[in-house]
């Protein structure tokens, strides 16, 4: 892997691998001393032009714990917020010497952009580009599916599982993500969603689509995901009704919650709009792995740089 | 950014000495041979008797067609100098075999008043590449809420004929209605940018599987066919002249189609690029590929190849949007929407519906040359290859394959989505009133 752009870029092994890491990365968590010495004298930039404290801070995280420096550079009080284009940042970028950027952008296309431009050299980790993609996120969300339903096996796809994602299908790169990366992996999926945040052209997706959450619930799901509804994002308005409305049809009540099978798990990308599309005590119960998944997101994102940045240390590991 | 250089140009003497072109086949037909003397078509057939010193051009294997006529043309000029001037567009249309081109209003100052149509015409006058014809706007600034002065434009010098917000939809019903009523008494026409502006509020792409797939947001067939429905209907409830501007899909065609077999005055103009390239471009996000209407999928490029080989798509517009390099230097949904188009038109046609052999090259003279200049009510262009008619040549060799390269482009602008691709055909000779405007591909100082 030279950059981490897209789940679509990715084959099963690959997949597997950085997942394989992770639980590494989760292993070397628990001890004493948290930070290892893999990426020490690299510098990862964390290129942010739209505002995302959770996953800013969790990259920061992830490039600390493996003793790289980290500089943030975020649209507000920078020369991004003056209408800098995103060439010349790449080119200031390259010139002062980064060995990887991990980029977030309302842009769909953004990371590839910044990857194959031809303005920068190092390695791009997308942390999200406009409503096309955000991989990370596709990959903590599988690695905490696979820690709970296919426990003790780090080499375990998500075979034959059943995942439920419900929201805002239209305008999510979390959703877009996750199927790819999901179905990859060997899991069923069902969106579910109004009709009119279903993207048209969603029907080619390798995927079932509905409308009505409460028949997709009954389909025994091994875990459900709900999606943050981006109230910003609603141009043009009108995709649903009323609020009251969306989450009477579509909402994850307790009612609704209750009905799920025992093992199942309940998932959310963050933040939540409690209340809304999830209640908050579906939000707090024992089935919800929501604060597990910031977690999970920080292994994921350590062994992403890892696999980008630490090519030595990688197969320094291989023949241990 | 491009500068003249004089290794690109040859240079003619002021006056044009008597031209024949011999050997070469007028409209793809039998061999004959066309004498060009004081600005005029003198004389067509073989064994012609000629003045004393006229130049021989050999034409053999090549086309002789009428000068391509473009209906849809953005120059820039004045306002948007860095990527395009009435001097750089008209030697880039000269290069691509075009005697005239019609100039889009969408300028700043907006081309919506007499004085900057004249201005337009008369910088094509003096730069002298091709003949060029002003578009007036339909509304004042483009604003779509009051009609400009139409009646000014068009008994103005530039005799302004064609009227569209291009860029810009008239969607407003009540006002396309008056703009097509408006313009009968001058024999005018509207030429519809057909975008309903609602539901393309922050559209990036084509919407369809691609754009579901990479999470831009979708400029859906709809928004162009509803409002080409609507305006045929209107054209024929007032007994009008419409024409469409760069129709994309293939619910458009029907559209036409229909309107059509009902006797309506529509006209419908289809882009070089829409016949050839699809939305599966988009994957990359490369801003180039990046145009408004957007690429469509391939059963769309199918109906408009279609709907041009049967005729219900009258012409072929190139829709030339130059753009600095800038423009196009960015993220997607920041990235401005056009790409050029006259310096490749003529390859695409060729490659797309001559070799494919759906239009041959008497139907490419109506659709590039004949039509657009009667749709444009141009009585100087797209004439007959037959004595009396103006010199307006171009001599086209359609055997020679080149990879495009929009560096040798003499547009002031690179952004062409043809880039690297191997293109059919070269311009071998292009004339404008009996001069010589472009020889072997380059373009002639006078």
């Amino acid at each position: 892997m030279r950059h981490f752009i897209s789940i679509a870029d990715l084959t099963r092994g690959e997949a597997l691998s950085v997942l394989a890491t992770a639980e590494h990365m989760a292993d070397t968590q628990s001890r004493a001393i948290r930070k290892l010495p893999t990426l020490v004298g690299a510098t990862v930039v964390n290129l942010f032009f739209e505002d995302s404290t959770r996953t800013r801070i969790s990259f920061e995280a992830a490039a600390k714990r493996l003793s790289a420096d980290v500089i943030n550079f975020s649209a507000k009080g920078s020369s991004l917020s003056k209408g800098e284009s995103l060439k010349d940042t790449a080119l200031t970028l390259q010139a002062m010497g980064a060995d990887a950027v991990v980029v977030r952008s309302g842009s769909s296309g953004a990371a590839h952009l910044l990857a194959h431009a031809g303005w920068i050299d190092q390695p791009i980790v997308n942390a999200g580009d406009g409503a096309h993609e955000h991989p990370t996120q596709a990959m903590l969300d599988a690695f905490t599916l696979r820690r709970h339903l296919r426990p003790g096996d780090p080499r375990a796809g998500l075979d034959g599982l059943h995942v439920v994602i419900v929201g805002d299908l239209l305008h999510s790169r979390v959703a877009r993500s996750n199927v790819l990366l999901l179905t990859l992996l060997g899991a069923r999926v069902t969106l579910v969603a109004p009709p009119a945040l279903v993207p048209v052209g969603a029907s080619a997706w390798p995927c079932t689509i509905s409308y009505d959450l409460d028949e997709a619930l009954a389909d025994s799901p091994d875990a459900v995901m709900m999606l943050r509804v981006q109230r910003e994002r609603m141009v043009g308005g009108g995709f649903f009704p009323t609020e009251g409305e969306y989450s009477r049809r579509y909402g994850l009540t307790i009612a609704r919650a209750a009905r799920l099978p025992e093992h199942a798990i309940i998932l959310h990308p963050g933040p939540m709009n409690r209340g809304f599309e999830i209640a908050g005590a579906v939000a707090d119960s024992p089935r919800s792995v929501i604060v597990e998944q910031v977690a999970s997101g920080v292994f994921v994102r350590m062994a992403v740089l890892y696999h980008l940045l630490a090519t030595d240390a990688r197969e320094a590991h291989r023949e241990n | 950014m491009r500068t003249e250089t004089t290794d690109d140009t040859v240079s003619a003497s002021a006056d044009p000495a008597p031209l024949l072109i011999r050997g070469g086949r007028p409209y793809g037909e039998d061999v004959q041979d066309l004498l060009l003397v004081g600005g005029r078509i003198q004389s067509v057939g073989a064994d012609l008797e000629i003045p004393e010193g006229t130049e021989i051009i050999d034409a053999e294997d090549c086309i002789v067609l009428p000068g391509l006529v473009d209906l849809h043309t953005h120059l820039r000029e004045p306002g948007g100098e860095e990527a395009e001037t009435v001097e750089t567009g008209t030697r880039a249309a000269a290069r691509g075999g075009f005697t005239a081109v019609h100039a889009m209003a969408n300028t700043t100052p907006v081309a919506d008043s007499a004085g900057v149509v004249e201005q337009v015409a008369r910088r094509g006058d003096s730069a002298g590449w091709c003949t060029v014809r002003p578009v007036g706007a339909v509304t004042v600034g483009l604003a779509g809420e009051r009609l400009a002065e139409l009646d000014a434009m068009a008994n103005s010098r530039a005799q302004v004929r064609v009227f569209s917000d291009d860029g810009k939809c008239v969607h407003d019903p009540v006002l396309m209605r008056r703009a097509l009523e408006y313009v009968k008494s001058f024999d005018g026409v509207i030429a519809q940018h057909a975008q309903d502006p609602r539901l393309t509020e922050g559209a990036q792409m084509h919407e369809g599987v691609v754009s579901a797939e990479l999470g831009l947001t979708g400029w859906p067939a709809v928004a162009e066919e509803s409002i080409i429905a609507r305006d045929v209907l209107l054209a024929q409830h007032v007994g009008s002249r419409l024409h469409v501007c760069h129709l994309s899909t293939a619910g458009s065609v029907d559209i036409i189609r229909w309107a059509k077999q009902r006797g309506i005055a529509v006209t419908a103009e289809v882009t070089p690029h829409h016949l050839l390239l699809t939305d599966e471009n988009v994957r990359q996000f490369d801003a180039v590929f990046k145009v408004n209407p957007p690429l469509r999928t391939a059963a769309d490029v199918e109906a408009v190849r279609e709907g041009l080989a049967d005729g219900t798509i009258d012409i072929v517009a190139t829709d030339h949007a130059p753009h600095p390099r800038d423009a196009k230097d960015r993220e997607w949904d920041q990235a401005a929407m056009g790409m050029t188009g006259l310096e490749t038109a003529l390859s695409l046609v060729q490659l797309t519906m001559v070799d494919e052999d759906r239009l041959t090259w008497r139907d490419v003279a109506r659709v590039l040359s004949e039509t657009p200049a009667e749709i444009g009510r141009d009585l100087e262009q797209g004439r007959p290859l037959a004595p009396g008619s103006p010199a307006h040549v171009l001599v086209w060799d359609p055997r020679p394959v080149r990879v495009a390269d929009p560096a040798e482009h003499a547009s002031l602008s690179q952004n062409s989505p043809f880039a690297g691709l191997e293109l059919p055909g070269t311009n071998r000779l292009t004339v404008l009133g009996g001069r010589p405007t472009v020889r072997d591909g380059r373009v002639v100082q006078r």
